[in-house]
């Protein structure tokens, strides 16, 4: 181990700095495919809750029904945490997670 | 509106915000008697029917999710309840206006995913099924499509 002084590049990526980074990082809010929600009805909730245009919940939509899941909206905590509950209110299988 | 397609057959706009429910009284009566074992049904969180209207919020975190649970879980089934208090006061009425109808929505959707769970619908082309008059699950299905034509009828009528 050297005594010197040595300044390295590493010294950024120190756990302090993952944490902030951590802190800093958005959350998504995902709705998964299910297989009792009508495409129809997704759709309606995209746009009655998030504002969307009618192109754009069914573009989401169709990413539900195709890919598995796809993500809504993104946010702070509390923000993510809110879409949630309102997607859960209309029965859509919503979760949340670290944007990563 | 396309000139040759069918009235809607459960809710038409007025074209003031309100809409007129022309639903069939007997459908209408099947739908509150579904809705009332619905609202008990809700008294009993643990039900493992009712698993599909409070799913994990956080996949990856237990913890955080056990806080998701406790924090929304009953304001959850509250919104639920009053959603489903409201339609059954409402299958009484004839002039309704959107909030009404998405209340309806939401009491439906809830209604076809504890009937999904109890029919065990895992797929989506489960809605091609053959089911016969004698299967004990066939009041069920019926119960089922009912909700999700309705549920369709509503959706029309609402969707901009």
């Amino acid at each position: 181990m050297s005594s010197a002084p040595v300044i390295s590049p590493t010294e950024i990526s120190s756990p302090e700095g993952d944490l902030d980074l951590a802190l800093d990082t958005p959350w998504i809010v995902l709705v998964w495919n299910d297989p009792i929600n009508t495409m129809d009805y997704v759709a309606l909730v995209f746009q009655k809750l998030f504002g969307y245009s009618k192109a754009k919940a069914e573009r989401l939509m169709l990413d539900v029904h195709e890919k598995g899941r796809a993500v809504v909206s993104s946010g702070s905590r509390e923000k993510a945490e809110t879409d949630v509950f309102r997607l859960h209110e209309h029965g859509l299988w919503a979760t949340m997670q670290h944007d990563d | 509106m396309g000139l040759f397609r069918d009235p809607n057959w459960v809710v038409r706009p007025q074209g003031n915000g309100r809409f007129k429910v022309v639903l069939r009284a007997d459908l209408r009566g099947a739908l509150s008697n579904a809705l009332d074992e619905l609202s008990d049904l809700l008294d009993d969180p643990d039900s493992p029917v009712l698993a599909r209207l409070s799913p994990p919020a956080y996949l990856q975190d237990p913890d955080k999710d056990v806080e998701y649970q406790l924090l929304a879980g009953e304001e959850l089934r509250t919104s639920r309840r009053a959603a489903i208090d409201a339609v059954r006061s409402m299958l009484e009425q004839t002039d309704v206006d959107e909030d009404d109808l998405w209340a309806w929505l939401q009491s439906l959707n809830a209604l076809r995913l504890v009937l999904g769970t109890l029919l065990d619908i895992s797929d989506d082309d489960d809605g091609g099924r053959d089911v016969h008059d004698d299967d004990p699950a066939a009041p069920i299905w019926a119960l089922y499509d009912l909700a999700t034509v309705v549920q369709y009828q509503v959706i029309q009528a609402i969707s901009p």
